[in-house]
């Protein structure tokens, strides 16, 4: 069992969580994430891993509540368990100093970027964060980006908060005002679509993680598959960060409704 | 550890066994029948073994049947060398305590092997009773038939342990990880099992069906490793949560391999990734694991009305008769080549043809068409014909030109093998892996290229049977302990 040590809401729908989880502290990379299962008829569901504290043995993760599980994971309260955490999975993101890196982040997609602004900023890159979201109260994680972000561009669709617009006109004017040699970006496979078909006229090389359905997590079961440069590739073991120009965003979108 | 022989068969009783009867009145009986529930109740039913087990009667007569020979071939034929006749005997002199301590001096999963080891082609292939041109002793049914009736009977299988202070880890918890627990825990070796998956059994639990090995058998079998002083720890994956350094660090001496068959197997044809195309492994791991399609749990399933069910092994068989049970109205395996080269155990293809499942051989899937929603309804098979004698003997098929047919399908389970598990291989540096992926160890001892480290399974053999998987457990502890002893 592992337990919920504290909880926040971040919106309505939205609630981070540390959670004793000593092993996984210890051992996490960015670009990792974890299966969690809720109660002993629960399912086993992949989130990201948004921060560790090895020290405490915990780990932070950041929860929509989008379906029956999450539903379930987010009434959680402190001192209540997590049936099962299993990691951390997948493999870790290749950090290395290029130069100016766009991170663009969108809703809970920005809890998996964290850790990777973070590693960005510490191997020497200019981080340029692009955060955004439908309105102001989704915004996450803006305060923990910001000490290792060179530069925070804010966008909302209604204008609530920064410039009202879309997350690719922030990335474009990054790009049209600065070189960028690396653009991350992490968030609903829709936006990373466009995100990546942006990156791709200015031939910037782009990397996104991929959040698909999984059931084990750890390559037995192949739910997670996706093509990529033509090839079917499994999120779990082979990603979850792949090189989204060669991603077919189209077929994961699709796969994406297979329970709806 | 001394091997001792535990039912000797120049034993008194034994010779009176011998001698009771005639050899001619011995080989006329005929061979026990497996009661089995009716199949058209048995697709209703998913947790219902379709094998209900012989009774007692039908137990001492089959076990009369066994001539007992002096040069046993079927313990030949039998990857971990079970005292067949020295089993058998003892049921049939009604000591079924002694008769599963025998089976458990070899094997740690009795009642799991009696029912899912293809007998067929192992022990009661090399049976005296072939050479008469009968049928051979049922030895999988008395197999189980010891174990069951030990094990409600509450043998008590294992013998207080002294500790030799000595800590060994195990990493997965199928067939392999627990036959060599079983061994290795025996020697007095603290053991401890790290299984990535909230559950312990691993294949035997995600895989195969409960209408062939029912939960609660794997469990019995975990509870007296767990008595033998064996500790398992869930939700732990060596290579990932735990390193391999991490374990040296705690004090671990040896570490067994045993992480089983990884990525499932696709074709590579159009349409592969469409909306209810799924692994098998998916599949079963959905229902049988984590129960999808019962009340009470959250994980979803997809439901075929007409499914398809790609490949000819036991895992094809096991989905497909699970397809049937989930209420598919038609269940179709879809295998290359024809029925004599399926490589699935004839029972399970006699049950699933019992069961209402549909057989297109010679046929071969080269694309899934979708609908404007992305979901599978349809397949594109190419008919087959069989050529040449292929690497592995069989005859290899190939394709019949401009026979090609669409058959609508809501369903598709591809069931063409598996790939090893890459997680252990990535994470160990230094570990030789062959190109398939696969670790590679000396056959002997089943230690791989790195001291102390020792793989067995389908980690190593790329997709096995749960007695082959057993028996590496079983080299390996061997392997192991000679090596940390210096014996």
């Amino acid at each position: 069992m592992f337990r919920i040590i504290e909880k926040e809401h971040f919106s309505a729908n939205v609630v981070k969580f540390i959670v004793e989880a000593p092993l996984i502290a210890r051992s996490r990379r960015p670009g990792h994430f974890v299966i969690v299962r809720t109660g002993e008829g629960g399912e086993r569901i992949p989130l990201t891993i948004a921060d560790a504290d090895p020290k405490a043995g915990t780990i932070m993760l950041v929860v929509q509540a989008v379906g029956e599980s999450t539903r379930k994971i987010c009434a959680l309260e402190p001192g209540d368990s997590l049936t099962d955490v299993v990691g951390p999975l997948g493999k870790a993101t290749h950090i290395e100093r290029v130069g100016t890196v766009v991170c663009a982040g969108g809703g809970v997609g920005v809890a998996p970027l964290l850790p990777i602004i973070k590693a960005l900023k510490e191997a020497g890159n200019r981080v340029v964060t692009v955060l955004a979201a439908r309105s102001a109260d989704l915004i996450i994680l803006e305060h923990q980006c910001r000490p290792y972000s060179d530069e925070v561009i804010i966008m909302t669709d209604d204008g609530s908060a920064g410039r009202k617009g879309l997350v690719t006109e922030g990335v474009e004017s990054v790009i049209q005002s600065e070189k960028v040699d690396l653009v991350v970006t992490i968030g609903p496979a829709v936006m990373m679509k466009f995100v990546s078909k942006l990156t791709e006229r200015y031939s910037i090389p782009t990397m996104c993680s991929l959040n698909t359905i999984m059931v084990d997590g750890t390559g037995m079961c192949g739910a997670c598959r996706v093509t990529v440069d033509g090839h079917t590739r499994f999120v779990c073991v082979d990603g979850p960060e792949f090189d989204a120009h060669k991603v077919d965003f189209d077929e994961m979108i699709m796969r994406l409704k297979a329970y709806n | 550890m001394e091997k001792e022989t535990l039912a000797p068969r120049d034993a008194e009783w034994r010779e009176q066994l011998r001698n009771a009867i005639s050899a001619k009145e011995r080989t006329s009986i005929p061979r026990v029948k497996m009661p089995e529930l009716p199949a058209d109740f048995r697709v209703t039913t998913f947790t219902d073994e379709v094998n209900q087990g012989i009774s007692a009667e039908q137990a001492v007569l089959e076990a009369t049947r066994c001539m007992d020979c002096p040069d046993p071939q079927c313990v030949t034929g039998c990857p971990v060398n079970i005292d067949i006749p020295g089993f058998i005997k003892n049921i049939q002199r009604g000591d079924i305590a002694e008769a599963s301590r025998v089976l458990r001096a070899t094997s740690a999963l009795p009642a799991v092997c009696g029912r899912v080891c293809p007998q067929e082609k192992q022990c009661e292939s090399r049976c005296i009773y072939h050479r008469m041109k009968k049928d051979p002793v049922a030895i999988g049914y008395l197999e189980r038939y010891a174990a069951d009736t030990a094990a409600s009977m509450g043998v008590v299988e294992a013998q207080p342990r002294r500790s030799n202070g000595i800590k060994v880890a195990v990493a997965g918890s199928g067939p392999a990880g627990l036959s060599f627990a079983g061994d290795i825990a025996a020697r007095g070796y603290d053991v401890t099992v790290f299984e990535a998956l909230h559950e312990i059994g691993g294949v035997l639990k995600y895989g195969i069906p409960e209408f062939r090995l029912p939960n609660a058998v794997v469990d019995n079998e975990i509870r007296a490793l767990e008595a033998a002083g064996v500790v398992f720890v869930r939700d732990c994956i060596v290579g990932k949560t735990i390193s391999y350094d991490d374990l040296l660090s705690m004090g671990f001496s040896g570490l067994f391999v045993a992480s089983g068959a990884g990525l499932p197997r696709f074709m590579g044809i159009p349409g592969e990734n469409l909306i209810g195309v799924m692994s098998s492994n998916e599949y079963l791991t959905r229902i049988n694991l984590m129960g999808a399609g019962r009340p009470g749990h959250d994980t979803p399933v997809a439901h075929g009305r007409v499914a398809a069910i790609i490949g000819g092994g036991n895992t094809a068989m096991d989905s497909v008769r699970t397809a049937r049970r989930m209420g598919s109205e038609r269940a179709i395996v879809v295998y290359r080549r024809s029925e004599a080269e399926m490589p699935a155990r004839i029972e399970e293809v006699k049950h699933a043809r019992e069961e209402g499942v549909e057989f297109m051989t010679l046929h071969n899937p080269i694309e899934y068409i979708g609908d404007e929603r992305g979901h599978v309804r349809a397949m594109r098979l190419q008919r087959m014909e069989l050529g040449e004698p292929d690497a592995s003997g069989r005859r290899s098929p190939v394709p019949v030109e401009g026979a090609i047919e669409e058959i609508p399908v809501d369903m598709v389970i591809v069931s063409v093998g598996v790939s090893p598990n890459p997680l252990i291989p990535e994470a160990i540096g230094g570990l030789q892996v062959s190109r398939h992926g696969t670790i590679e160890v000396d056959p002997d001892s089943m230690q791989s290229s790195i001291d102390g480290l020792f793989a067995g399974g389908d980690i190593v053999r790329g997709g096995a049977t749960v007695i082959l998987a057993m028996g590496d457990g079983r080299r390996a502890a061997e392997g192991m302990h000679r090596a940390l002893s210096g014996d």
